[in-house]
């Protein structure tokens, strides 16, 4: 399908259709601070290919966020800096283009949706001058014209009274139908990659299934490549086809949701699992990881899940685990993941 | 610890309404927010009640009531027999002693200026008998140990500790004046998923250790579930539904409850195709205006005429527990 005839193809190198849509390899994000050096990301490598859903797993400080930010150019440069790696779209370097190039492809081919819709939206103009804003700005569209689409993406993600409601600003609508007005502007232009960033963790829990319903919906329709982060095992559960856990800015595991699920191969994932309070546990001491995630700029050597590991040995507090193949579509940072897997610990 | 059956706090038909005001000069009442429209339960001594709904549903209003930090515009509130907004004076103080809250954001409930030592020590300064001026330091230090922090931070300030060693500083103040009663307004929800096991853990030790009764305001219902010994589901300033654990879980009776239950993501990824998915549509109505009758018929598929003329009372109805529905019938969402 030819989403986007105004776009420049020759983005699109002749070996597109064998690389995934999108791919980060390796990358690398450091903040400098005024207490030092903060490496954010270190080497977090992922692909997302059309109509998949990868769901990013990670507490705060695990460099989820970072490294969508990264993916969209949306990092202030400085204090950030990207030492190393790439974010390749269709196979090309997003990182090696120029600036107006990336503003081609931001929003129009790759759109984000944030966790705080109130603040993400501005608060003295009108939803639907906002929402026809990606018209007039990305496609030259008269202002009448453009608020006609902005009814039109109103009434997609199923806002009631949509002609009416197009005048209203933001502070006029509930938490829910700001995230709607948020999604409405992100699927404007037909992107082809929705990272959405925790966008139901300031909302309750049946606006939350309202939400993550239309998010599913709108990525079969459209075939987009989804990537969801968010710190909630639940939701995880219920959209990703893929997920990619992330600890101390490294991803410690990934795996097709349901193998992960099923059986964990990594300490620190296992343990988040296990700490979900469960029915036949009432009345009994939750499973707790023990200690604290580590302070950023003061990483523990070697793997950095080690202080708080129930399978922790020697080489772990000297010896980086690289990321272990154990099948072709998992992965695993532990030293010890087969006995991870089998569940024994000494 | 299993809970006695005496009551501690009795809540009868506790009422709070704001008024809304227009006009500068003349300022006149125009309506009012139904925060809190008539709510009535008993809480045991040493036992954990939950109290679950969306946002707006007035569960933190119910939270300062009893606190005593608003006035409720009708109804009571007994601790101990004793009806909170009749107290004044050293009574007053007393019942304040007796009922204590954890809240929800630790960065924001600790005042960054104080040292860890005079947080956790101010109730002292107001409560003197609690403890002497002498003994209060060694006291302080005792809470510490009992949260599981050490007793030599006593000088440190909070922004030295991480978020849930600040939310353990905010349980050891709400211990301080050994109270029977602990609300805590949503205690892990600002917490990392690693941090909040741990918290839930501290919570339940202390109940069993001094008899704790709790209050446990949460929007997340896996914890609400792991803790507690009765549910209370609240909508638009009432409880729709109360009953055992087991009963809101498995046998639950409402259509909100229902939703509620089914809308909560399942964190198991089998047979996620297959599951029982009740999507309610549109939001909460607001609190100034609800709708008659039922207030939940807005939303409601079982809705029918007479939702709309006849409020339905909280009593025993299907499922053999408090419910306010007049189609009530029990149905396992989470295992159908």
């Amino acid at each position: 399908m030819v989403k986007n005839p105004s776009i420049d193809t020759s983005l699109l190198p002749a070996d597109a259709a064998t690389e995934p849509l999108l791919a980060v390899d390796n990358l690398h994000v450091e903040f400098t601070t005024r207490q030092g050096l903060v490496r954010a990301v270190n080497g977090v490598s992922y692909t997302v290919n059309a109509g998949e859903s990868l769901a990013v797993l990670g507490e705060s400080g695990s460099g989820k966020s970072v490294t969508a930010q990264a993916i969209m150019g949306i990092l202030d440069m400085p204090p950030a800096r990207i030492p190393k790696g790439e974010v390749r779209f269709r196979g090309t370097d997003l990182l090696k283009l120029s600036d107006q190039a990336r503003s081609q492809i931001r929003g129009q081919r790759i759109a984000m949706i944030f966790q705080d819709a109130l603040s993400a939206l501005n608060p003295v103009f009108t939803v639907g001058w906002q929402i026809s804003e990606m018209f007039r700005v990305h496609r030259g569209m008269g202002k009448r014209d453009a608020m006609k689409k902005a009814v039109e993406l109103m009434d997609r993600v199923r806002i009631p009274a949509a002609k009416q409601r197009v005048n209203d600003y933001p502070h006029q609508f509930s938490g829910g139908m700001r995230q709607r007005i948020m999604i409405a502007m992100s699927i404007a232009l037909d992107p082809e990659v929705l990272i959405a960033d925790e966008p139901t963790t300031a909302l309750d829990v049946t606006v939350q299934a309202q939400i993550m319903e239309l998010l599913a919906e709108l990525q079969r329709e459209s075939n987009m490549g989804l990537i969801l982060i968010t710190h909630d095992l639940g939701v995880v559960a219920d959209v990703a086809d893929k997920i990619a856990v992330m600890y101390a800015g490294r991803i410690v595991e990934n795996a097709p949701v349901h193998d992960l699920y099923k059986n964990p191969g990594h300490p620190y994932s296992k343990g988040l699992l296990d700490s979900i309070p469960r029915v036949d546990q009432k009345g009994q001491d939750l499973y707790a990881i023990k200690g604290l995630p580590p302070n950023l700029l003061d990483m523990p050597p070697g793997c950095a899940f080690h202080p708080r590991c129930p399978y922790r040995r020697d080489n772990c507090v000297t010896d980086v685990p690289p990321l272990y193949e154990i099948s072709g579509t998992r992965g695993s940072a532990c030293h010890y993941y087969r006995e991870v897997l089998d569940g024994t610990v000494e | 610890m299993a809970p006695s059956s005496e009551a501690i706090l009795e809540v009868r038909d506790l009422v709070k309404h704001f008024p809304l005001s227009q006009g500068i000069v003349f300022k006149r009442q125009i309506g009012a927010i139904k925060a809190v429209d008539g709510v009535s339960f008993d809480l045991h001594r040493g036992e954990t009640l939950g109290v679950v709904g969306e946002s707006g549903c007035g569960k933190s209003t119910l939270a300062k009531l009893l606190m005593a930090l608003e006035r409720p515009t009708s109804g009571q509130a007994k601790i101990n027999g004793v009806d909170l907004a009749k107290a004044r004076g050293s009574e007053l103080k007393r019942m304040r002693r007796n009922i204590q809250m954890v809240m929800q954001d630790p960065y924001t409930s600790l005042n960054p200026r104080m040292t860890v030592g005079d947080i956790i020590g101010e109730p002292y300064e107001i409560h003197s008998e609690v403890a002497p001026k002498g003994d209060r330091r060694r006291k302080v230090q005792e809470l510490l140990e009992v949260v599981g922090l050490n007793p030599e931070h006593i000088n440190r300030y909070p922004h030295q500790f991480s978020g849930g060693q600040r939310q353990r500083i905010g349980i050891a103040r709400g211990l301080a004046l050994q109270p029977e009663i602990i609300i805590c307004d949503e205690p892990v929800s600002a917490l990392d998923v690693s941090i909040q096991a741990q918290v839930m853990n501290l919570l339940e030790k202390l109940q069993n250790e001094f008899n704790l009764a709790y209050i446990f305001i949460a929007h997340d219902l896996s914890v609400v579930r792991h803790i507690s010994d009765r549910v209370a589901v609240m909508y638009l300033g009432k409880i729709v539904e109360l009953g055992k654990d087991a009963d809101i879980y498995e046998r639950p009776a409402h259509p909100y409850t229902q939703a509620l239950l089914s809308a909560v993501p399942v964190p198991d990824p089998e047979g996620r195709e297959g599951r029982e998915r009740i999507i309610l549509q549109g939001d909460p109505p607001s609190p100034a205006d609800p709708p008659s009758g039922c207030r939940f018929r807005t939303r409601c598929w079982k809705a029918q005429d007479i939702c709309a003329e006849q409020e339905p009372l909280l009593e025993i109805r299907a499922g053999g527990h408090l419910s306010a529905c007049h189609f009530a019938e029990a149905h396992d969402v989470i295992n159908a």
